[in-house]
């Protein structure tokens, strides 16, 4: 079965779908785009139960040529880098689709038909194998994105959209200049990812190409100092825009630097490993002070993103066994608790049309269960033993330290900040006294809504208590790429 | 019969999750009691597991339960595993029994003082889910493991000290200024971060240097690879410490404790007296072997313990709210344990934290009963003449401040005598002197505060109405006029065992010129703790100079209060920057506030809106701002961003030909 390629095609062929629906009957569309995930997920499960996860070899691969005299062909395939960012994304989107129905009245129909290009765009990204292919999905998913905060956004939405478009494109315009060069340097003339592995890259020229594909992804990522497009984005994007975005787009940036700069320029990744070590441990503190500081609340979980990305940096580029186990584990933990968040913030604005602190106050006592969820959430978010994030957060320590201690010292510090900023918005929103009047009548919980973030609180705490079966099947594909001397699948 | 470990914390767990659920829905009766069942049965699962260790020959006494593999990574030799383990040996016996028996003991109180709470799932849902946490951590064959019960103590000591969220100020019928409960919750929680940070650090370390985190293979590692002194452990001890020092509340983290006493008092005795706040005493005791190799960490640990002890003791001397002096207490006997551990008696240390567990918990009820009477006014300023009024809770709660003062023959008295003979012994006199007249300062306050409560005669009057400052802090009782009765049997009894336990509880640890230790011979095996001879004239003498110092400190509070209470006013007016010192509790919080938090916050602003806002911004909008006027230069195109989009792709095509034609 050419289970990824039905993943890729099977979005599009459902906002063609959407594209034909009639426009007044917006819970149709609704519906069936919630139908369309759903099966979506489901196509997932199968990844799920017929991965192997004691090798390093890509599953589920298809090779199909594409334009054969420049050497690009549509190769796919999954390990285990990518296998929980698959699952992850179809995911996630399963509780944004179904998130946004009670806030988005308006073209209902484009919204769904751009979640939906989207997601297929996100899966082409994780399974692509050509760099060539995966610059096309790369690109392909900065437009819906682009769309969806531009119409769909808050008041500065317009000012957001080009401002996400200009930081991403800048980035990934080099990287597509080094994509060629590539192609030309290595002299294999091929895009195949596979292909160019088992070349190298020239030396002189890697710390050049390193670069260009590390500007693209720091953006995404974003890393300090490159990150104050995503506070904009967030604040402004429609609630299942910010949960897409945080949960899975930031991790493309992240999945880039596993996926290419580690494989086609070890040497300068190497080389350049203290560089953004540093830059990401400034992004842990710097994203959590000025967290700590934020009116608004959608911001403060944005910036704490970037702080959280931070930790995800540091654990690939120490290039410790642990430490990068711990990245790719808490990219899907950051998926699930942020995108948690930013649902919460959510539902908040849908009652009360402000994301401000000081508009809230109280709160616990008029809607607990909601107070609850978002207690927990944060609670795995600053990395509560338990939880999902402590578990990631503690590998990348872990591993960080045999790298140079003073790593783990300094990015330790971020884990203290984190109780700070979240345990402070929460008493200023959720405790005291309800300051505001017409806050003492919010209804609690829909029971859409509770379902929802009870799949989410599921998975943190699963994660958090067995963390084992999420990490053991990325165990062969990182001791891999750490070291691709050794024998595949040597993992006990 | 199969070992069954898992079940002590795995009960009260499902306990919290059932309240959780459906809790709500439950009637108030059925929710309370079904977590005090929960608790008991606890109780009576460890009480067999602890018979079946007891059962085995005293050297081999450990049992260990394996659940699964909870964070695996990696193969060969820097593979990182941790399992879900228990273990169970005589320190771990004595701590889940503590935790269980006086849990469920304040537990049952519980039912009694929460009885017009309206919240009450909530309430039992955080204590039991307590419960567990903490016999996670005590029960825990690894650090990591023993992080997560950590860590989790820390959440619902969170989710209780807060547990009035809505609440501004508790303090009823005076005026002093306390911070409001969720303002205390969250200053626990950060304080307590700290320390955990370098609890975090310090188990990391223990990884890299040992390869394992579980106690199996990281004690006997340590004693053959490492000599002692050797700088690696120090620093994994002192880093350990640390994180001691947060949870147990000890110099420079013990600010969170005082302010903890915002939550119900329940919460108080259980959490932040008896349990959670000895978890720091519990860690360092557990890795006796580590401290053992580091005599520089032992010094600190033993320095920053008695200067806690006196600190805190000092700063109980001058508070007016009965719950706060009891607080300042705990910090300053807390400190007792850190300075027995210090100085090598882990045992000492341990047998303290399991007396100070009984009796420190009874003057917490006792002080909640006198609360739940008085309508919440707790400050002592108004009380008064309540021995007649509440004569159990009067005669039991004396029993326990005679325990605390270090009266002979009552449990504190064997524990702190024991500590501060082995403090002399190991030869650290000054350490010795400031801890003996610590035990004057404590004897002091506590019978300062018992004569202040139920001595002499009512402050108050029948019938009078008591406000508080926020309008509805007065828990349940409303605007009705004071009626102080004693408590209901559901939360007498409760204190009056504890009384038991605070009469005799010492007497199984006793010195060796009045009998056996045996708590001592049942810790041995754990902590292998080599004899101390000391001539019987040495130790008599020092049984006499501690039980002067308690008789001393007794004696003058006698004086001090039962009279026309003119000295201390007297002395108060003679040395008022004393006075100010320690009412304002050595300005440490202002300090930490104007050191820490303010430059802190001033920081993160400038980060904000000129670093973000100006440097960072400014320079992507003066790029776009260039593409711009290049591009309206070049006016080829006419869409804004497209044409910053074909200017880049002409540099960045320059920079390929470049590229291509600079290669070598």
């Amino acid at each position: 079965m050419p289970i990824l390629s039905l993943l890729i095609l099977f979005p599009l062929a459902a906002a063609l779908v959407t594209a034909l629906l009639p426009r007044a009957n917006a819970s149709l569309i609704k519906g069936w785009a919630f139908v369309a995930v759903a099966i979506e997920f489901a196509l997932s499960v199968y990844l799920l139960t017929n991965f192997v996860p004691n090798t390093s070899a890509m599953q589920f691969v298809e090779q199909y040529d594409w334009v054969p005299q420049f050497g690009i062909s549509y190769h796919v395939g999954v390990d285990g880098l990518s296998f929980w960012l698959v699952m992850l994304t179809t995911f996630l989107m399963l509780i944004a689709i179904p998130a946004s129905f009670s806030e988005i009245n308006d073209r209902v129909k484009e919204y769904f038909i751009f979640f939906l290009i989207l997601e297929a765009a996100m899966l082409g990204v994780f399974v692509a194998l050509d760099v060539f292919l995966f610059y096309v999905f790369w690109e392909f998913s900065l437009i819906p994105m682009a769309f969806i905060i531009g119409i769909w956004g808050h008041e500065r939405r317009i000012y957001a959209a080009i401002k996400f478009v200009l930081f991403t494109m800048s980035g990934s315009l080099l990287m597509l200049v080094a994509i060629i060069v590539l192609y030309f340097a290595t002299g294999a003339r091929t895009f195949d990812l596979l292909e160019l592995q088992k070349t190298i890259t020239p030396a002189t020229i890697q710390p050049w190409l390193f670069c260009a594909f590390a500007l693209a992804f720091a953006i995404k990522v974003p890393m300090f100092p490159l990150h104050t497009w995503l506070p904009d984005a967030h604040v402004q994007a429609p609630t299942a825009g910010s949960i897409i975005l945080a949960g899975v787009l930031l991790k493309l940036g992240a999945y880039g630097f596993l996926r290419y700069c580690l494989t086609l320029f070890p040497d300068a990744s190497r080389e350049f490993a203290p560089l953004l070590i540093v830059l990401a441990i400034i992004g842990i503190i710097y994203g959590a002070m000025v967290a700590a500081v934020q009116k608004d609340l959608k911001s403060l979980v944005a910036y704490s993103s970037v702080s959280h990305m931070g930790f995800i940096i540091l654990g690939i580029f120490v290039f410790s066994q642990q430490a990068m186990s711990g990245a790719v584990l808490q990219m899907v933990n950051h998926g699930l608790a942020t995108g948690a968040l930013f649902l919460l913030v959510g539902i908040l604005y849908e009652r009360t049309h402000t994301r401000l602190i000081a508009n809230f106050g109280g709160l616990q006592k008029v809607i607990p269960v909601y107070a609850f969820f978002l207690l927990v959430v944060m609670f795995a978010s600053m990395g509560l033993p338990g939880l999902n994030g402590f578990v990631g957060e503690f590998l990348i320590l872990l591993g960080a330290w045999s790298a140079n201690p003073m790593y783990t010292v300094f990015a330790a510090v971020g884990v203290i900040l984190a109780a700070i900023y979240l345990l402070w918005a929460y008493q200023r929103a959720m405790q005291g006294p309800v300051t505001i009047e017409k806050n003492k009548t919010l209804p609690d919980l829909t029971r859409r809504e509770f379902v929802l973030l009870l799949a989410l609180v599921v998975f943190i705490v699963l994660i958090g208590v067995f963390p084992n079966f999420v990490l053991n099947p990325m165990q062969a594909s990182i001791g891999a790429l750490l070291n691709p001397n050794a024998v595949a699948g040597l993992v006990k | 019969m199969p070992l069954m470990l898992w079940l002590i914390p795995a009960l009260p767990l499902l306990g919290a999750i059932i309240n959780l659920l459906v809790g709500r829905r439950l009637p108030r009766a059925l929710s309370s009691w079904l977590a005090v069942a929960f608790m008991a049965a606890a109780f009576g699962v460890a009480v067999s597991a602890v018979a079946n260790l007891v059962a085995l020959p005293p050297e081999e006494r450990v049992l260990r339960e394996t659940l699964y593999e909870w964070i695996g990574v990696g193969v060969g030799a820097n593979s990182f595993s941790v399992n879900v383990a228990f273990w169970l040996d005589p320190l771990s016996a004595v701590m889940i029994l503590v935790v269980t028996g006086v849990g469920t003991l304040i537990h049952m109180y519980a039912v009694g003082y929460m009885e017009h709470e309206k919240d009450y799932a909530r309430f039992f849902f955080a204590m039991n889910l307590f419960a567990f946490a903490m016999l996670m951590l005590v029960l825990a064959d690894n650090y990591l493991l023993m992080f997560l019960g950590w860590e989790g103590v820390g959440v619902c000591s969170y989710l209780l000290i807060g547990f009035w969220y809505d609440r501004d100020n508790l303090a009823v019928g005076t005026d002093e200024k306390f911070l409001s409960p969720r303002s205390s919750a969250t200053k626990a929680f950060v304080v307590n971060r700290i320390g955990d940070f370098g609890f975090t650090l310090g188990i990391i370390l223990m990884f890299w240097t040992f390869g394992s985190l579980s106690f199996a293979e990281v004690f006997p590692k340590a004693e053959e690879m490492f000599q002692i002194g050797a700088p690696v452990i120090t620093v994994m001890t002192l880093l350990l410490f640390l994180g001691a020092t947060g949870k147990s509340a000890q110099i420079p983290l013990f600010i969170w404790l005082p302010d903890a006493m915002a939550g119900p008092t329940p919460v108080s005795a259980l959490i932040h007296a008896a349990t959670m706040v000895t978890a720091g005493v519990y860690m360092v005791a557990r890795s006796h072997v580590l401290y053992s190799l580091a005599p520089t960490t032992l010094t600190v640990v033993a320095i920053i313990g008695v200067l806690t002890a006196f600190i805190a003791a000092t700063i109980a001397l001058v508070q007016n709210d009965l719950k706060r002096v009891l607080a300042y207490s705990t910090v300053s006997q807390l400190g007792y344990m850190f300075f027995a551990l210090g100085v090598g008696a882990f045992g000492a240390g341990i047998f303290h934290l399991m007396t100070h567990a009984f009796f420190k918990a009874l003057l917490f009820l006792g002080a909640g009963a006198v609360m739940h009477a008085m309508n919440d006014m707790i400050d002592m300023r108004r009380l008064g003449g309540l021995r007649k009024v509440m004569p159990i809770t009067f005669w039991t709660f004396l029993i326990g401040a005679f325990a605390l003062s270090g009266f002979p023959l009552f449990s504190g008295f064997f524990s702190k005598d024991e500590i501060l003979t082995a403090g002399f012994t190991s030869g650290n006199i000054v350490l010795w002197v400031v801890g003996v007249l610590t035990a004057l300062l404590t004897a002091f306050y506590t019978v300062r505060a018992v004569i202040l409560t139920f001595g002499g005669k009512p402050r108050w009057k029948e019938g009078e109405v008591v406000h508080a400052q926020d309008e509805h802090a007065a828990h349940g009782h409303g605007e009705r006029g004071l009626h102080p009765h004693e408590a209901s049997p559901v939360m007498t009894i409760p204190l009056m065992v504890l009384a038991l336990g605070a009469l005799f509880a010492g007497y199984v640890g006793l010195p060796s010129v009045l009998g056996a230790n045996l708590f001592g011979q049942f810790l041995e095996p754990v902590f292998r703790e080599p004899a101390v001879e000391i001539s019987p004239t040495l130790e008599w003498t020092l049984i006499g100079i501690s039980t002067a110092a308690a008789l001393i400190g007794i004696f003058i509070a006698l004086r001090f209060y039962l009279g026309d209470r003119e000295t201390p006013q007297r002395l108060t007016r003679y040395y008022p920057w004393l006075y100010r010192l320690w009412s304002n509790k050595y300005w440490v919080d202002q300090i930490y506030d104007y050191v820490i938090a303010r430059p802190g916050r001033w920081l993160a602003n400038a980060f904000w809106t000129d670093v973000d806002g100006k440097i960072i911004n400014g320079a992507a909008d003066g790029l776009g701002r260039a593409f711009r006027n290049v591009g309206q230069a070049l006016r080829s195109l006419q869409d804004g961003y497209a044409r910053g989009y074909a200017l880049a792709m002409l540099i960045g095509i320059v920079v390929v030909i470049a590229i291509v034609i600079m290669r070598p």
